[in-house]
């Protein structure tokens, strides 16, 4: 009994980021678009809670809900928003259906020929995940932080440059 | 019961939908959220393979630090995606890439 209702949920889970994903692509307003990231970003923390990694949902709830979103709403509202509320699909949009579909055909024939077998699912525990990020994977770690660190430095020179030529 | 080809199979729906956005939507924005998309997919394939596959379980935390890592690194890029868009339209007046080719030659 347990495990169907688990398995009901994790199909409205995945029903939320499937159709989020649906509606970032196919919505014709973009800001309908960014709110529908939203939905299958907090559908994906659904995801990975089903995947034994709260520490991961709860990430995932704060930096995509919380902070990418947001940011992506401030942009909207710095442009103009009515000079490209209403742009269409490029003429290539055919194509790029074609190639989507193909791409997925190749893929699920490839993941159903591949010999990788399930186990019963177990979660590697917060602990376990803070040794091997801290000791394995250190200089990574403070690499990525060093990314963060020239990311933030480059988006305020890009933002800012336009004022110092003239004032 | 939940298996890792449910997690395969919805990150592989999931990228495609991303790959689809990306080729034909006009606007910049458009494709970066497409390009989040994919990047989303990813991380589930990287959780359902840290969650059910028979490795030892620090190749799994493995698969949750590579997560994490690339949770960091989308961040910054969509930070800074979304600064040279600014920076772009207020350069140009357009956000439409189609009419982005002055670099075409």
């Amino acid at each position: 009994m347990i495990i169907s209702t688990s398995i009901i949920l994790f199909y409205v889970v995945s029903i939320l980021v499937i159709g989020g994903g649906l509606g970032v692509v196919l919505a014709r307003n973009i800001v309908y678009s960014a709110f529908s990231l939203l939905v299958a970003m907090i559908g994906t923390a659904g995801v990975f809670l089903f995947g034994f990694s709260e520490f991961l949902a709860l990430v995932q709830l704060l930096i995509y809900g919380g902070a990418v979103v947001i940011v992506i709403v401030f942009a909207l509202m710095l442009t103009k928003i009515e000079d490209f509320r209403n742009l269409n699909d490029n003429d290539q949009w055919p194509l790029a259906v074609m190639i989507s579909v193909a791409l997925l055909a190749v893929l699920l024939i490839a993941l159903f020929g591949s010999p990788i077998e399930s186990t019963l699912g177990s979660g590697v525990g917060l602990r376990h995940l803070g040794k091997t990020l801290f000791t394995d994977w250190a200089i990574p770690f403070e690499i990525a932080s060093f990314v963060l660190l020239v990311a933030l430095i480059g988006t305020i020179i890009l933002v800012r440059e336009d004022e110092e030529e003239n004032p | 019961m939940i298996d890792l080809v449910h997690f395969q199979i919805l990150s592989i729906s999931l990228f495609c939908i991303g790959v689809y956005g990306f080729m034909a939507r006009k606007s910049a924005i458009m494709v970066l959220l497409s390009i989040e998309l994919m990047l989303n997919a990813v991380n589930i394939n990287l959780i359902g393979f840290a969650a059910f596959s028979d490795f030892a379980e620090s190749t799994r935390a493995l698969g949750q630090v590579l997560v994490i890592f690339v949770i960091t690194i989308a961040a910054g890029e969509l930070a800074l995606a979304i600064a040279i868009i600014l920076r772009l339209y207020r350069n140009t007046k357009s956000i439409n890439i189609d009419e982005l080719d002055s670099l075409k030659g």
